[in-house]
């Protein structure tokens, strides 16, 4: 069954065409990566998935909803959830509370409630409290949960941003480069959780990475951008061997310029 | 000694009033980097509606305070829907200028319903009892209970519903907020309802105690707060209300024991000292910008 469906997405900032003519077609369960050099557009797509930029034109339906003009908030309550290049955790929240807010749209009472502590008040702050644990000890970090973000390591924090996307209780996850300053040892652990995690959580996923050994043996599918413009598109061993990203990762051939 | 407490008492009665107005400056901040200059206007908004509800409603002090708090909330949710929020992304100078503005129309607006001052009539038996010399009216002890009460509440909004939580990590990142499922736009109204509502809850109390109010006087006492709300730490909940206490306290006892002319110029050269010492606030932090 097709969950995402992305067609012609093209978005400018000003005169600059940051992605032109973006089509995607994802299966449930995939796991794709979305590969290409520094400003190729990748993140933009992603921001444009999640509704942090409104297209400039095309379509995306997710799950048999267009979501394009949709608010962040409404997307993430269809199912799409993310992480960021660089750690955007609630540093000064505890890492319970991290996990918590992600509950916001799925809880309801009113605030009359909440001043009474009653009513379903109480109930759902338990479900929510219970349900954050739940997901914390899953990734045995239950025993962090009233430590502040910042205080947490490096590799936990990375972590810590999936949970918090998992607790939006997502059916589409989007990884932007999760082993971003990650060593060899902690990218193949990564690849594990990664697999993990989908199964676990019947989950789709795209990432977006640089680090070529980790989307070759992880992703079933590559979409590669170079200036906003998907150049290729397959499986990891055709990409390997396609010209065209050859050329965008290392440039055309100094032979090519000179030598005719 | 006896005197010194009864100033103390008194320090407290005002201090809680600057508390109170300075919590809706420092939510605002908080949540949205602008400081909402009209806040002051607000509070004296309060006052009046206070002074409405009284007068020609004859209502007593319970639902009067009540139409004050909702009122200025509604005030706060309508002002900041038509005013401030299409201009979100523009320089928060804008958003600045715009507050001032705002705060111009709103004493103007009045000034026009009501050219004269006003007196606002007693609407609580004002009994007082003696302990030891010591002197207490039952409307300082309302005032200091009452937002005792409120600044109660609103922690408990803030530290324990979902709300609260929101606007904690909205705080801290707004970009990512809606990311996860919260919309923003909806808490920042909360913040704004709240922050207003406990301006418009001091601006009665202060028309209570002060009964002669008119449409300018939410201007210098909305500096005051704000101050007090810097000197806090703003964007600090509890600096907020430590500052506004800090000033209360000040004012009272620089008035008590020197020419009461000395006030303001006191007050305000200590909390300038203070900010020298602490250019963050008393609870305010460096948020250390990462490279």
């Amino acid at each position: 069954m097709v969950l995402l469906k992305a067609e012609n997405i093209t978005h400018y900032f000003g005169g600059l065409c940051a992605v032109s003519e973006f089509n995607l077609e994802l299966r449930e369960h995939e796991l794709i990566g979305i590969i290409g050099p520094n400003g190729a557009g990748k993140t933009t797509v992603f921001n444009i998935m999640t509704g942090v930029y409104k297209a400039t034109s095309g379509s995306i339906m997710f799950n048999g909803q267009e979501t394009v003009g949709k608010s962040p908030n409404s997307i993430t309550a269809l199912g799409i959830a993310r992480t960021f290049q660089n750690i955007r955790l609630f540093s000064d929240l505890s890492v319970l509370d991290n996990i918590r807010i992600a509950h916001y749209s799925g809880t309801k009472y009113t605030p009359i409630e909440a001043l009474l502590h009653a009513g379903r008040y109480r109930a759902e702050e338990k479900r929510i409290r219970a349900h954050s644990m739940e997901l914390l000890s899953f990734f045995s970090m239950e025993e962090f949960a009233d430590e502040l973000a910042k205080n947490l390591p490096y590799g936990m924090q990375r972590r810590l941003e999936i949970v918090r996307a998992l607790a939006t209780r997502p059916k589409l996850l989007l990884l932007d480069e999760p082993a971003a300053g990650m060593n060899p040892k902690e990218i193949d652990r990564l690849m594990e959780f990664i697999h993990w995690v989908r199964n676990e959580f019947k989950l789709t996923i795209i990432v977006i990475e640089h680090q070529m050994r980790f989307v070759m043996s992880i992703c079933e599918r590559l979409v590669v951008l170079d200036f906003g413009t998907t150049i290729a598109e397959g499986n990891p061993a055709e990409i390997q061997n396609n010209a065209k990203v050859l050329e965008a990762y290392l440039g055309t051939p100094a032979v090519n310029d000179y030598g005719k | 000694m006896t005197y010194f407490l009864q100033q103390g008492l008194n320090a407290l009665q005002l201090g809680s009033i600057y508390a109170l107005i300075a919590l809706g400056y420092t939510m605002v901040y908080g949540i949205l980097s602008m400081i909402n200059f009209a806040h002051g206007d607000f509070f004296m908004v309060g006052a009046f509606i206070c002074f409405v509800v009284v007068t020609f409603m004859g209502l007593p002090f319970v639902p009067a305070m009540i139409l004050s708090i909702i009122g200025v909330s509604l005030l706060g949710v309508i002002v900041e829907r038509a005013a401030y929020k299409p201009l979100r992304q523009a320089p928060r100078v804008s958003a600045i200028i715009t507050a001032l503005g705002v705060g111009i129309f709103l004493e103007n607006f009045t000034l026009a319903l009501s050219p004269y001052p006003k007196h606002i009539p007693a609407i609580i038996e004002n009994t007082s009892w003696t302990f030891g010399g010591l002197t207490i009216s039952s409307l300082q002890v309302i005032i200091i209970l009452l937002s005792l009460a409120l600044m109660t509440v609103l922690h408990f909004i803030v530290q324990h519903t979902r709300v609260g939580m929101a606007m904690r990590a909205i705080s801290w990142d707004k970009n990512v907020v809606p990311l996860m499922g919260v919309p923003v736009n909806n808490v920042i109204s909360i913040t704004f309802a709240i922050g207003s509502g406990l301006g418009g809850a001091a601006g009665m109390m202060y028309g209570m105690a002060y009964p002669i109010i008119d449409p300018y006087m939410g201007i210098i006492v909305g500096w005051k707060a704000f101050i007090a709300a810097v000197v806090g730490g703003i964007g600090n909940i509890r600096g907020a209300v430590i500052g506004g206490y800090i000033l209360g306290a000040t004012e009272i006892m620089v008035a008590a024991f020197f020419p009461s002319t000395y006030r303001d110029f006191t007050a305000f050269s200590l909390l300038l000292i203070l900010l020298i010492v602490r250019p963050y606030g008393i609870m305010g932090k460096p948020r250390p910008q990462k490279v």
